[in-house]
């Protein structure tokens, strides 16, 4: 079956770190853990400030059904909790904890017992692994589905965003875990087949995975042409199954589940090791890092340590992202923690973070030509100025999935996506006021209706 | 807190922006300048020195009067000033000229709010104007250089009146009577085809607009009928320049491909059945004027949309 292939941009790769094996930095002096790196319910803490935690030690529970435990990165002393400004702007509370630099292990950590399906869902939900490729889904909610529904799951290794080598140094580094990740994944969601789509960027993964994966049967590699945005989820797997994700539904509606590579790669460790989610690779890159690296840093490091782990600045960092050139998010503070679904950290220099000046839209029709969910993100601009919040559901603004394709081939530099993510807002309080009215309007009929039988 | 720089994503734009399109454009539009310089001599070059100098200047005064941002930089108004040189005759008084650059920059483009804004193509629009104003000069046409033919006739005259006067050959490198810039089909298609190769325009406008434009030669008069119908007038000219302007014309592949069958369905009605010989200029105002409907019906269909 030959898939017509989704729109999109070429971006520059600029994979300069895909050849450095991560290195492993020593502990900081104080990492600072918050309790919220998912999305769902904040964790509850069950230390308390003056205990003394050890790595992989639960130090907070799920708070909920959608959230996901906490384990301490560092041996040390929890020193206090404190509401810390998360790299999104938020605050949220984090456990502040004092390293003691020794890095001892907890002694009770232990391979769980996974005989069976629920055993396999609940040893994911403790593993503390969330959907690390950036959305920070709690993957065991995610996966906690009826198997018969499954038909396909797509790993996701296409890592298309410049810059960005922490899952292809999963890839090549962690491969036997990778492949053993899949292998739980087949044996307990019983798919058809299980894709590994990888941009053709990167060909040593490709031909890695091929031959570590050539005698499993229905586990296929598929090489995707490297243009962005491969691995949006709606793209991976509509250019790897074939399948449209419809309006509003999710990824299993359609009998398909998206998985990380790095999360696939934690939960295998968990499950044969018992060692809990502590610590990520990531990419310290950007026109403004002297010596761009992959690096091993504990959860809960400060941006700054891991930067000057990396070597250093070699000018002011004029913009710092978490996350990639595409869809990362800029923030202002260098203390912001590393969290659950930190994979990379990009300093801009001055010439590469001024954003270009906003000229008029000349209607050319790149940005509809390059969107890989076919909307039309100049007319949802004009719709949004206009404050025509009826025209921005026509539009299906909703759908869109803020990959920056039309931005980026903007030639008048519009910022599209901040206008889609405004426009999303008025639409929900529009959809929201209309509930509203309705919902008004059907009580005073029934209201009206009881007087007039009351009447009788 | 610091001088940090704090932006939505993305953080990285692609290097094409909108006067890199324009100078593209603009280069675009060189060979067919050189062709009508070698075939008109060099008061082409004046025409069109004309033609771009009080474009600039005047989208330049307007906005300085309004106290707008200076846009001259995107090079939009050079495009505009050149597209209008082409479109003219070679003797056409420069004062004429000049006006025309006003009605182009100042009344179509800045009165309806500058770049991306107008609804009809400056250059096509002012043409119109200058054709109806100046109706003589107009239509005087310089004897080309290398033609043999003392008629100083269009070919889309002598067309019209059934007798073929200029070959192919001629026809095709524009040693014919006719604008500065519209009859070497070769100059524009050299032009046309650099656009393409650039991504600054799509295939779809040009190709159903020639496209329509032979099919129905082809039917009203034979094969060579069809290729001198092709070649003459301005059609190449339009088809790749004016049919394929960003603001005036629909934004997707479908709308691009009506936008051109009807360019080319209202120029054959007006070159086989009006009482003007060319019908281009015309067809492209009047599909600009539907472009808003076009571009309605030929939305696009979100991935996995539900319908409302």
């Amino acid at each position: 079956m030959a898939i017509k292939l989704l729109q999109g941009v070429h971006v520059p790769h600029r994979k300069n770190t895909a050849e450095c094996v991560p290195v492993r930095m020593p502990a900081p002096e104080t990492v600072r853990i918050p309790m919220s790196m998912h999305i769902g319910a904040p964790a509850k803490p069950v230390v308390k400030p003056g205990d003394e935690v050890k790595v992989g030690q639960l130090i907070a529970e799920a708070g909920g059904f959608v959230s996901s435990p906490i384990y301490s990165s560092v041996s040390g002393k929890v020193k206090k909790f404190e509401d810390i400004l998360m790299f999104n702007g938020s605050y949220c509370p984090a456990a502040v904890i004092e390293s003691d630099g020794e890095q001892a292990v907890y002694e009770e950590l232990k391979a769980p017992q996974v005989e069976s399906f629920q055993d396999f869902i609940e040893a994911v939900k403790n593993s503390g692994v969330v959907g690390l490729g950036g959305a920070g889904f709690p993957t065991a909610v995610k996966l906690n589905t009826d198997p018969s529904k499954v038909d396909y799951i797509c790993v996701n290794g296409a890592e298309c965003e410049p810059y960005i080598t922490a899952d292809t140094r999963t890839m090549l580094d962690d491969s036997q875990l990778l492949v053993d990740g899949i292998m739980l994944l087949k044996k307990y969601l019983q798919p058809e087949k299980v894709y590994i789509g990888i941009e053709d960027n990167k060909p040593q993964c490709i031909l890695k995975l091929k031959e570590l994966c050539k005698d499993i049967e229905g586990v296929e590699v598929s090489a995707l042409p490297a243009l962005y945005p491969q691995g949006g989820e709606k793209v991976l797997i509509h250019n790897t199954t074939g399948r449209i994700v419809p309006e509003g539904k999710l990824p299993i509606d359609v009998g398909c589940i998206v998985i990380n590579t790095t999360t696939t790669v934690a939960i295998a460790r968990y499950i044969q090791t018992g060692m809990p989610l502590v610590e990520k690779y990531v990419t310290v890159d950007g026109s403004a890092v002297k010596s761009p690296k992959n690096v091993i840093a504990p959860i809960g490091t400060a941006v700054k340590d891991v930067i000057e782990f990396a070597g250093g600045l070699k000018c002011e960092a004029k913009k710092m992202i978490f996350g990639g050139l595409m869809m990362g998010i800029s923030f202002p503070d260098e203390n912001a923690p590393v969290v659950k679904n930190t994979n990379a950290i990009l300093c801009l220099d001055e010439k590469d973070a001024t954003p270009p000046p906003v000229t008029a839209c000349i209607k050319c029709g790149r940005c509809i030509a390059h969107c890989p969910l076919n909307l039309m993100p100049a007319n949802i601009d004009t719709a949004y100025q206009l404050n025509r919040p009826e025209e921005l559901k026509a539009l299906k603004v909703n759908i869109c999935m803020e990959c920056g394709c039309c931005a980026f081939a903007c030639p008048a530099k519009r910022p599209l996506v901040q206008v889609n993510k405004l426009a999303k807002a008025m639409l929900n309080k529009y959809n929201a006021e209309q509930k509203a009215a309705a919902e008004k309007a059907k009580a005073k009929e029934e209201a009206e209706k009881k007087e007039a039988n009351t009447n009788e | 807190m610091n001088n940090k720089i704090v932006s939505v994503s993305p953080h990285i734009r692609s290097k094409v922006s909108t006067s890199t399109i324009m100078r593209d454009v603009l280069i675009a539009l060189c060979p067919a300048l050189i062709a009508g310089i070698i075939i008109f001599g060099v008061r082409a070059l004046a025409v069109a020195a004309v033609c771009v100098g009080t474009a600039v200047f005047f989208e330049w005064a307007f906005e300085k009067i309004c106290k707008r941002p200076n846009t001259v930089g995107d090079l939009s108004a050079a495009v505009t000033g050149l597209l209008l040189a082409l479109n003219l005759p070679v003797d056409i008084p420069f004062w004429q000229a000049a006006f025309g650059s006003l009605v182009a920059i100042v009344v179509v483009k800045q009165l309806f709010g500058g770049i991306g804004y107008n609804f009809a193509n400056p250059a096509i629009t002012a043409r119109i104007v200058m054709l109806i104003a100046f109706s003589g000069t107009m239509t005087t046409w310089a004897i080309p250089n290398f033609a043999d033919a003392v008629s100083s006739a269009t070919p889309l005259v002598a067309l019209k009146a059934g007798a073929a006067d200029a070959t192919i050959g001629q026809l095709f490198l524009g040693t014919v009577g006719g604008c500065l810039g519209e009859t070497s089909a070769l100059a524009l298609l050299i032009g046309g085809i650099y656009l393409l190769a650039k991504k600054v325009i799509t295939w779809h406008a040009p190709v159903a607009f020639i496209g329509t434009v032979f099919v129905l030669s082809l039917i009203k008069g034979g094969f060579g009928f069809a290729v001198a119908e092709i070649f003459a007038g301005g059609l190449f000219l339009g088809a790749f320049f004016m049919a394929t302007d960003y603001v005036t014309t629909p934004s997707t592949k479908w709308g691009r491909l009506i936008f051109g069958i009807g360019c080319g369905l209202i120029t054959c009605l007006i070159r086989f059945f009006g009482n003007y010989p060319e019908g281009v200029s015309f067809s492209i105002l009047f599909m600009n004027i539907l472009t808003p409907y076009i571009s309605k019906w030929t939305a696009t269909k979100p991935l996995g949309g539900a319908k409302i």
